[in-house]
């Protein structure tokens, strides 16, 4: 029988299926973090359990860890607590940990390709819905909750129920200035947030084949905003290239066979998926949030909707309470939009391709005086390789603040987040009330959108920027 | 996990669609290690700052089910969200639509979750809003969910509804399938990926 991609992952890791029982999924790599790991740990302890395969486990910190001053010791007694708590139990458990100040730590998303621990064909859990994003890789990703982060430590498999297939087909090329931010966006205003529950997604077609790895990974980053289960992306000659040589990649003679089989992972030519979007990439504008989810997007070029528009009672009263939320009146153009901060960085849009877009606009520019700008590397590797080719520099001198590795301000479990009322632009995932601060309102952008943002203090697009002056030298 | 077989309680209706994992427990409420305690990040932010918020009015105080608008859990995979429910007195949510991690984390921490087609919410909207004393009784063993006079059949997986009704925890039913998982292990190819021993870069 014709599979999908997704299906051929899931069957080659069932363990055993069985009439009227969710089937038994090995999992290949778990990944860990310090906010939904602790109570999974003290499971197995009152259990008398150990980790079933430590060497097919990666942990690292970054939910809770500053952005400044990281080698000293969180100030934050509670964020400090939860971060000593896992490296006692890698400890005790026999876990590799990248911890605050190691060359491999990083947002758990980012170090896992980084590391070449993402490889095509593996089934990846990890307790953050997130997970997703190892997808870009053909990978069969997923998020998952504390029970079940204690479920994959002791047994290394997961119960699952086979899910949906949904494709998203994205063909022709993208505008100058469209990112793969925009892409999904796009997709997410136009299925909704749970518009892909029971799903998993492939993004094919030939706008999605001629992306690089950095803008796969945004796009399957964000399948969970859609509702999604997993997004997925069938591996290619891109992903090969990136994962050569990485510390984890196969290597010699391992290499050829692993590359053989991945050349295999392809959807057959009449698998049926359940569910199918199309999208024109050449109609694709840059796009923003101006709501308090990630459906609630237009088009940059667009207005804050009018609730009295909508004939539906309860989305009627969905976007009155986003609207109201977010202090925004109906009918201003979205481009009037002022924010008080800029911030770049996140496990979508806080690897290496994105500052370099990002830091690209800002090269001889100055941001707004009223803007403030975060620059958060997604892991000390991107960190690194910014300051290797000197984009730290270009980031400073513009007028941004160059920080640490770690989740930051996406999710403000450390000393960065909004204060009430603050409106930013941030290349995160998530405009949810009070995400990056309490009462703090977001608005979501592709790194370009950020840079151009920053240096205006209103949403911009970067086609709206008068030329940069030529620097003097 | 504690068993689920029948609840009654009141109900409180909570009329938002999308509410998401960081409305039911923000992230600050996060970095307790512990697996109890998470009644105060409950809905916090409505508490705090919407008098009118339902679980702000006296009547829904004591609600132990809770009427959600559709697309509820969205988000995050926290599963702190669960356990905030069930702190906060919550043992059932009642909506159209889940979010699929929120709803599988339930099944797991031993909240129930009840699909209901959009009308029956409304339905129930709109009696516990005419009496918000209205006894309603959610029934995992008999599939059904009834107040003042109606019932209202609702499905789930036998599998789930099993394990559920016996408070079973996943591991322990796992680990009776050892043999398989070690036949599995014996099948698997060398090359794949290993994070030990750790790598130069
Ligand atoms: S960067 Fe944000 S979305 Fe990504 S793992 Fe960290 S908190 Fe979650």
């Amino acid at each position: 029988m014709p599979k999908t991609l997704a299906e051929k992952v899931y069957d080659a890791h069932v363990v055993r299926s069985a009439a009227g029982e969710p089937d038994l999924l090995y999992i290949d790599l778990h990944l860990v973090h310090e906010v939904t790991s602790p109570q999974a740990f003290d499971g197995l302890r009152a259990a008398g359990r150990t980790v079933r395969h430590p060497e097919l486990t990666m942990a690292t910190e970054d939910h809770n860890v500053p952005t400044l001053e990281i080698l000293k010791p969180i100030a934050d007694p509670v964020s400090r607590a939860q971060v000593e708590a896992l490296r006692r139990n890698a400890a005790e458990f026999g876990i590799r940990l990248a911890p605050m100040g190691d060359r491999d730590q990083g947002i758990v998303h980012v170090i896992g390709p980084q590391l070449g621990l993402t490889q095509p064909g593996t089934t990846i859990v990890c307790g953050d819905s997130h997970t997703s994003t190892h997808g870009a890789f053909g990978a069969l990703a997923f998020g998952i909750g504390t029970s079940e982060v204690e479920h994959v430590l002791a047994t290394q498999t997961l119960p699952q129920y086979r899910p949906r297939q949904m494709a998203v087909t994205v063909d022709g090329e993208l505008p100058e200035g469209v990112s793969s931010k925009d892409v999904i966006l796009a997709v997410i205003a136009q299925i909704g947030t749970n518009g892909a529950a029971g799903h998993v997604i492939e993004y094919r077609g030939s706008a999605i084949e001629a992306l690089s790895m950095e803008a796969r990974m945004t796009i399957c980053n964000m399948s969970i905003e859609a509702g999604a289960r997993a997004g997925l992306i069938a591996p290619d000659e891109t992903t090969f290239e990136f994962l050569k040589g990485r510390p984890h990649a196969p290597q010699g003679a391992d290499w050829d066979a692993a590359v053989e089989y991945w050349r295999t992972l392809r959807t057959d030519e009449d698998a049926v998926f359940d569910a199918e979007v199309v999208l024109d990439a050449a109609s694709l504008t840059p796009f923003v949030t101006w709501g308090t989810n990630p459906g609630q997007g237009l088009p940059i070029t667009g207005s804050v909707p009018d609730p009295a528009a909508i004939a539906d009672e309860g989305e009627r009263r969905a976007v009155e309470q986003a609207l109201a939320y977010m202090g925004l009146t109906p009918g201003t153009p979205l481009r009037e939009i002022e924010v008080d901060t800029v911030f770049l960085g996140s496990c979508t849009n806080g690897r290496i391709e994105d500052l370099r877009v990002a830091a690209e606009l800002l090269r001889g520019r100055t941001i707004d005086p009223h803007t403030r700008m975060l620059v958060v590397p997604g892991s000390v590797g991107v960190k690194q390789q910014a300051e290797a080719e000197g984009l730290d520099r270009v980031f400073v001198e513009a007028g941004a603040e160059w920080r640490g590795a770690g989740c930051s301000m996406c999710l403000g479990m450390n000393p960065d987040q909004l204060k009430p009322g603050e409106r930013s632009a941030s290349t995160s995932n998530r405009n949810f009330q009070g995400r990056q601060g309490k009462g703090g309102r977001t608005h979501l952008v592709s790194p370009s959108v950020a840079a151009a943002t920053a240096l205006t203090g209103r949403l911009t697009a970067p086609a709206d920027l008068a030329p940069a002056e030529p620097a003097v030298v | 996990m504690d068993a689920f077989t029948t609840h009654t309680g009141t109900a409180a209706p909570l009329r938002r669609s999308a509410v998401d994992t960081d409305q039911i427990i923000p992230a600050e409420y996060l970095k307790r290690i512990t697996r109890t305690g998470f009644e105060d990040g409950l809905f916090v932010a409505w508490r705090t700052n919407e008098p009118d918020f339902v679980l702000n009015q006296p009547q829904y105080a004591d609600a132990s089910i809770l009427v959600a608008g559709p697309d509820f859990g969205t988000g995050s995979s926290r599963e702190h969200a669960c356990w905030a429910l069930l702190d906060g007195g919550f043992r059932a949510v009642i909506s159209s639509r889940f979010a699929d991690i929120f709803k599988n984390n339930s099944t797991k921490s031993g909240l129930l979750t009840v699909v209901l087609p959009q009308a029956e919410v409304e339905a129930l909207w709109a009696a516990v809003e005419a009496d918000p004393t209205t006894p309603v009784t959610v029934d995992l063993q008999a599939k059904q969910v009834t107040y003042g006079g109606h019932g209202v059949p609702f499905q789930i997986d036998d599998y789930t509804r099993w394990r559920l009704l016996e408070g079973l925890d996943d591991v322990g039913l796992t680990e009776r399938h050892l043999p398989d998982i070690e036949a599995y292990e014996a099948r698997r190819p060398a090359w794949l990926p290993k994070s030990l021993p750790a790598l130069p870069a």
